[in-house]
């Protein structure tokens, strides 16, 4: 667990890291929950606490995913994973030690979004079980996608794959109806998990949907995690002996 | 020397101390077309410091990822303390380390959180840790700096520490990749001092292309070129391996052809260089020299007799010198 201690130790001490993960999605969240009581409800239904939360969380979950990729990528151009490398920890622990800190961070980022939601408005209707395990699998999947892409990708190329996924979760319906726009947008986010793991949450949040309705969903969202996980595994097990 | 593995919490399978260190047999390593390493043969002693001396892609950091577990052999074996590189990786690790070309730190934590981390990676206990962290920090000349970020350091600071972050764990084998590249000659002398003092305690494989580096520190050289190992032995053997003839330098303005050809009926081993000639004989007289090319107009600047050196080695053994 050094390394994952190590890691933690790393986000933390870096300002810049820390409050794009923690502060910035907050934000966001009161500014557009903000503007949107001011519109009031009817006007602006996306805009309400409830509604804006997953899709906020989803947010803080991409900028931890870069921190991950930005980890991994700048310990393998500075040598210093050939270095951890060399020391007698198992690839599991590898695995664990640069995916774990971001883990928990996501936790205490997605309890402070839920949290701050509840002062703005934020019901749950239905289990938070539910909505707690879409969220976790979320979280999954955003660090794996962040160790695929520090696994491969130069420090400045993160940049670029950090974009893409930003794109994919805004356009998966963060925080606007994508049913409004429908077309090609509403096909390609319905082919990837984001709007699925949107659906599901606002589903029991705002519906009191129950498992049954949600399970569609769902089975994308696991699907993509288990895929998400295995690739990040296979690409980090990959720069381990070359 | 330590033998037991056991006081690291690692298996204790090297209780029958094997007769060298490090075993080398026949490893390659090729990418595409090219043989980076290929099929070099090595065994250095327990204790030993050996420099693996050569330019630029020679070779030599391919053969330390080798044997170190980073980099996969396309043929060939390799034993460190005994555990053989592909079918033991996890054993090989408990007895290495390595201090890479590259400083490899973690720049946002500070120098002591960079000496836990591998100390813990190699699962040592706490109160171990702080005791060889506070030792190796004080040793390295790091102790009022070690709550800083690693980020702020100069470089000679940085090389020292990534030194001090490859002994932390206590290795009965040491791998140092160009340990003073690009530093400045105060650090690098300093660099030395404290890599000549692990001299005997610890098995170090060194790869170096600053020749002095390798004259100073070395046991034993071992010369690399395109992958292999043109030549091996301590550095006075290597000398003597081309000549033990001292060589005469004559540095001097208006040598022309006429010049050479003068001295060259005196002294028949004469040869141009940039700026003068080098003569290599046993009894050079330097009087002689003067009579020979002062009449022929021949101003001499200064003249002054050096024995063979690694470079020399370097330039007979490859055809050419070695780049900085």
């Amino acid at each position: 667990m050094e390394l994952a201690k190590r890691n933690f130790k790393e986000v933390l001490r870096d300002p810049v890291s820390l409050s794009i993960a923690i502060v910035l999605p907050v934000a966001l969240l009161v500014i557009l929950a903000g503007v949107g009581s001011g519109i009031g409800a009817d006007n602006a239904p996306y805009l309400t606490a409830t509604i804006l939360t997953p899709g906020v969380a989803l947010f803080g979950f991409v900028m931890l995913m870069f921190s991950a990729a930005m980890i991994l990528s700048r310990d393998r151009e500075t040598s210093l994973l050939s270095r951890l490398l060399t020391t007698p920890i198992r690839p599991s622990d590898f695995v664990a030690g640069y995916s774990l800190p971001f883990l928990g961070i996501a936790a205490i980022q997605a309890i402070a979004l839920f949290v701050i939601g509840g002062f703005l408005g934020l019901e749950i209707q239905g289990s938070i079980g539910l909505v707690v395990f879409v969220m976790f699998l979320m979280s999954i999947l955003y660090i794996g996608l962040g160790m695929i892409l520090g696994s491969l990708l130069t420090v400045k190329q993160v940049s670029g794959g950090y974009t893409v996924i930003l794109m994919l979760t805004i356009f998966g319906g963060a925080w606007f109806d994508l049913r409004d726009i429908g077309g090609a947008f509403l096909s390609v986010a319905k082919a990837l998990p984001f709007l699925h793991a949107l659906d599901a949450s606002r589903g029991v949040m705002a519906d009191g949907a129950n498992l049954n309705v949600i399970a569609t969903d769902l089975y994308w969202v696991i699907g993509y995690t288990v895929v998400t996980v295995f690739l990040a595994v296979m690409a980090f097990r990959r720069r381990m002996v070359e | 020397m330590r033998t037991d593995l056991g006081e690291q919490g690692a298996p204790n399978r090297a209780a029958k101390k094997p007769s060298n260190a490090i075993e080398v047999r026949g490893l390659t390593r090729v990418f595409g077309e090219l043989r980076a390493v290929d099929g070099i043969d090595l065994s250095i002693k327990h204790g030993e410091l050996f420099s693996l001396l050569g330019p630029n892609g020679a070779g030599k950091t391919t053969t330390i990822k080798m044997l170190c577990c980073l980099l996969r052999p396309t043929s060939g074996t390799a034993e460190i303390m005994g555990h053989e590189i592909q079918a033991d990786p996890l054993a090989v690790k408990h007895v290495i380390a390595i201090s890479p070309q590259e400083t490899a730190l973690a720049d946002h934590l500070n120098a002591w959180d960079n000496l836990s981390l591998m100390a813990g990676l190699h699962g040592m206990d706490k109160a171990t840790i702080r005791r060889t962290s506070e030792e190796l920090l004080e040793m390295m000349g790091l102790a009022d700096r070690s709550k800083e970020q690693v980020r702020k350091f100069s470089g000679g600071m940085k090389r020292r520490l990534s030194i001090a972050m490859a002994l932390v764990s206590k290795p009965q084998v040491l791998f140092l990749d160009e340990p003073t590249l690009g530093l400045d000659p105060q650090s690098r002398s300093a660099i030395w001092d404290y890599i000549a003092k692990l001299k005997g305690e610890t098995t170090i494989l060194h790869t170096t292309h600053y020749l002095e580096e390798a004259d100073a520190l070395a046991d034993r050289i071992g010369v690399i070129d395109h992958g292999q190992v043109v030549a091996l032995g301590t550095s006075a053997e290597l000398k003597a391996s081309i000549s033990d003839v001292p060589v005469t330098v004559v540095e001097a303005k208006g040598l022309n052809d006429e010049a050479v050809a003068a001295l060259v009926e005196i002294y028949p081993n004469v040869k141009v260089i940039d700026g003068g000639v080098e003569i290599e004989g046993e009894d050079v007289s330097l009087y002689a020299i003067e009579d020979c090319l002062r009449p022929m107009g021949v101003v001499i600047d200064s003249t002054f007799k050096r024995h063979v050196t690694l470079d020399d080695v370097f330039l007979e053994l490859t055809g050419k010198q070695l780049r900085e």
